[in-house]
């Protein structure tokens, strides 16, 4: 294999991963802090159908970013009002918010199947982009890529860095202790969930406007399930999730990668290998129970009523 | 607003708090006040109103009325970290620690930012504090892999960077080794001697008696009395506390036992939880007609070892656990109960009994001889045995078809032990007997306990209560760390050399060394 084939390659794992990247920084947030929300793919679907609308009916790229965003945080503040205010199952809630999300993104979308439109143009930067091999694979990428480098580096600093990160982590910690030396537990989990749907929404802009820039029902094809499994794979550690979403990336065209090398297996027992390496990873994962235990936030998935606190 | 001289003079003073909760009027127009460096005792028995109290004054609660008069001035206590900015500030009895966290971010997470920046080297300040009041701890270390001692210094820490004037300590010594409650002590003596005031929440009145100044007693809600304890006895406290004059548990008989009915041998156990205890090579014997002690601090290897005798943690091999020289390492719980093994666990709701089941249900759980036939259940049997299980303990409740979960702790804890030692068994595992049980309940409790054991019974007692063990135990051990200490007649030790025991004085050094 040249250099060429291999950083050809390499550059198109980034491409495919970055949705899986996007999605899996809102979801860390959101289960630092003791939220687990399944809804992922229910809004990224609602992203990807709003941002095309929003893009295909003003011709801007940029609003339909915005609109993607927009409606990922009202999906994901459906949810927050469920589980935080009503203390619904966080579980169920989360797979209803999947299955609306699925059906009503496929409603509204139905007009514009297969309309295409034109999407985010690649932004070569110049002289980062001619040191060799490298230079391809990082910075001959569109804009949302370079957001989520970004973005990744935010989110680890603010996560190990900052008082705002020691108090998500507290509240997904222990969210009674939290209540009683005065931080507002609601407040913080609400405020993270809703980062993590519009970083769901955004995620879902990435699939319809840049990775194939138009509308298909279904069209992110379970990737916000692997961005669960991703952040479990992770140990909640953004740097992991970023090789991990690469990683995933790389399966993914793998089919496209042995065809192109001539090799004659089934693309479609190709085209199952990330499913196939999410579950794997999650066998590994799991089998080591006492680890994940200590690494995930301890309230994942419990409910707190400060009613309850007398 | 009207300042009276007296009220001035007062670090805090409370007027008239009244507190309603649905179904139980919890402070009904309490009236306290603290002097700077005083430290004062709130007693009660359980469910008398303390802890909403101190909730009250720490902003967790808002009162329904009443007033917080605070150096003077009237203030309204909205949240905790109101309180924290007046200068209050709180040791909760179940720590408000976060266990993934260092000393230091635990303690930052308690500051506001302005406190913050005030601060320039918080691991630096912590260091300083923690030579300054002997509160031995490292700022860089993470919670989890500390003793539950060094996590209170954590909490008391916590408290001193803000340069508290009003700490509020509740039940801070039932989690303790004595030693550890002296050295406690010794800190509070020096805040006092400070100037900052310590409101002391305690069942133990011996200690109330040797560190506080003033002393107002709770019962039902209401202040029944202000009292100076140096001038009071334990014993005449105890009468303001519970109202009548309880009987006083004189000294039972101590047993030798017969013949050895049950069997722990080289009995390991790994822990399945990252903050549990791993089992390290535990042998003891059990007779028949004695009861065994076991004290220790909460977390040294109790529940383990309760699960692993009930049968509740499954992964026993042969060769570990003989019940009348059978081995029943391998049997499961429902297994060693049909040998005639019963067992009361700590966690009441969950664990004791299914909250959502009533009691009768309940009863069924762990008992079913006489309750059926030709595989049918015969309702009316249970539920008659679980109205006399009721009627013999006092349980208060609405009747046997009352759900578990709606009854007070110290109620439920009264029908399971009841419901236990009613199946007559050869051996009785019991955590926490009387945890949560008012005092005349406790001592129903431990008659039965006692009648159990003339009958023959062997009894393994695990307990926090140091003194509890004292009385009822006729031999005694400790565990720390997950080992088990020799075990010896009651009538032989003290409290002293047990408390060293809790604190792992008989653990050999080349076995610490490789921990």
């Amino acid at each position: 294999m040249d250099a060429e084939l291999l950083s050809q390659i390499l550059f198109s794992a980034i491409k495919t991963g970055t949705p899986l990247l996007l999605i899996a920084l809102g979801e860390v947030i959101c289960e630092k802090s003791g939220v687990l929300n399944l809804g992922q793919e229910g809004m990224m679907l609602m992203g990807a159908v709003v941002g095309f609308l929003a893009a295909y009916s003003s011709g801007s790229v940029g609003l339909g970013v915005l609109g993607a965003i927009i409606i990922g945080m009202f999906m994901s503040l459906i949810f927050a009002f469920l589980v935080l205010h009503l203390g619904a199952n966080q579980v169920a809630t989360g797979l209803a918010l999947t299955i609306f999300g699925t059906g009503l993104s496929a409603f509204v979308g139905s007009d514009v199947v297969g309309q295409t439109i034109q999407g985010f143009q690649p932004i070569i930067i110049p002289v980062l982009s001619d040191i060799p091999f490298i230079g391809r694979i990082l910075f001959t990428h569109d804009l949302l890529v370079y957001v989520s480098f970004a973005l990744a580096a935010l989110v680890s600093y603010v996560a190990t860095k900052t008082r705002i990160g020691l108090i998500i982590k507290a509240v997904g910690e222990n969210p009674h202790a939290a209540n009683a030396i005065g931080i507002k537990v609601l407040k913080v989990r609400y405020l993270a969930i809703m980062f993590g749907g519009g970083m769901a929404g955004l995620s879902g802009a990435y699939m319809s406007l840049v990775y194939t820039p138009m509308w298909i029902e279904n069209m992110t094809s379970g990737r916000g399930w692997i961005a669960l499994a991703l952040v479990v794979f992770a140990s909640w550690r953004v740097g992991r999730i970023m090789l991990g979403a690469y990683l995933f990336g790389l399966a993914s065209i793998m089919h496209l990668v042995l065809q192109g090398m001539g090799w004659s297996i089934s693309p479609n027992l190709l085209a199952m290998l990330p499913y196939v390496a999410t579950v794997v990873v999650m066998v590994i994962i799991s089998a080591d129970h006492f680890k994940e235990k200590l690494l995930a936030p301890r309230s994942l998935g419990k409910p707190f009523d400060p009613r309850q606190m007398a | 607003m009207a300042i009276s001289t007296d009220t001035t003079d007062c670090r805090i003073k409370l007027e008239n708090i009244t507190k309603q909760y649905p179904g139980c009027l919890a402070n009904d127009n309490i009236s306290l006040s603290l002097l700077p460096g005083e430290i004062h005792a709130l007693l009660g028995e359980n469910g008398a109103g303390k802890s909403t109290l101190v909730k009250t004054i720490y902003g967790v609660v808002s009162p329904d009325q009443g007033k917080i008069i605070w150096d003077g001035e009237q203030v309204h206590v909205k949240s905790p970290s109101d309180a924290r900015d007046l200068g209050i500030g709180m040791v909760f009895q179940h720590f408000s620690l976060f266990e993934t966290l260092t000393v230091s971010e635990n303690i930052e997470l308690c500051l506001s930012k302005k406190q913050l920046i005030a601060i320039e080297n918080l691991p630096e300040k912590i260091r300083n504090l923690s030579k300054a009041y002997g509160l031995d701890v490292d700022p860089d270390r993470y919670i989890h892999s500390l003793s539950i001692g060094e996590r209170q210094r954590v909490e008391i820490l916590r408290c001193l960077v803000q340069s508290v004037k009003l700490l509020i300590l509740d039940e801070p010594t039932s989690v303790l080794t004595p030693q550890e409650v002296a050295n406690l002590f010794v800190v509070l003596n020096k805040l006092s001697a400070e100037g900052c005031s310590i409101l002391f929440i305690s069942h133990k009145l011996h200690e109330v008696t040797e560190i506080c100044q003033k002393a107002t007693i709770l019962r039902g809600g209401k202040v029944i009395s202000t009292c100076s304890p140096r001038e009071e006895s334990p014993s005449s406290i105890a009468k303001m506390m519970v109202g009548d004059l309880a009987e006083q548990d004189a000294g039972y008989s101590k047993k030798e036992g017969s013949k050895v009915i049950f069997q722990a041998k080289e009995l390991n156990l790994p822990t399945k939880q990252p903050f549990g205890t791993e089992l390290k090579k535990i042998n003891f014997d059990l007779k028949a007609g004695e009861i065994l002690g076991i004290a220790g601090v909460a977390g040294n290897g109790q529940d383990e070892l309760m699960a692993a005798i009930s049968g509740e943690d499954g992964r026993l091999v042969n060769n570990m656990l003989f019940l009348n020289q059978q081995d029943i390492g391998k049997l499961d719980a429902g297994e060693r109960r049909q040998l005639g093994m019963a067992n009361v666990p700590e966690e009441r709701l969950g664990r004791g009994a299914v909250p959502e089941m009533s009691l009768t249900e309940n009863t069924l759980l762990t008992q079913s001889k006489g309750f059926i036939s030709n595989g049918l259940v015969n309702w009316k049997k249970v539920q008659q045995h679980a109205q006399k299980i009721i009627d013999q303990y006092k349980v208060k409740c609405h009747g046997e078809f009352s759900d578990a979960k709606s009854l007070s702790g110290g109620n439920l804890q009264k029908f399971i032990m009841g419901r236990e030692i009613g199946q007559n068994p050869i051996v009785l595992i019991c955590a926490h007997p009387t945890w949560g049980v008012d005092v005349g309940a406790a001592l129903s409790i431990h008659q039965s306990l006692l009648k159990l054991r003339d009958e023959g019974a062997a009894i393994l007692l695990v307990s926090e209560d140091i003194d509890e063990l004292f009385l009822l135990a006729d031999r005694i051990g400790a565990v720390c760390d997950g080992h088990l200490s020799p075990l010896i007649k009651t009538d032989e030790t003290d409290i002293e050399q047990i408390g060293l025991w809790m604190a792992g004085s008989f653990i050999p050094e080349s076995l610490e060394a490789t921990q």
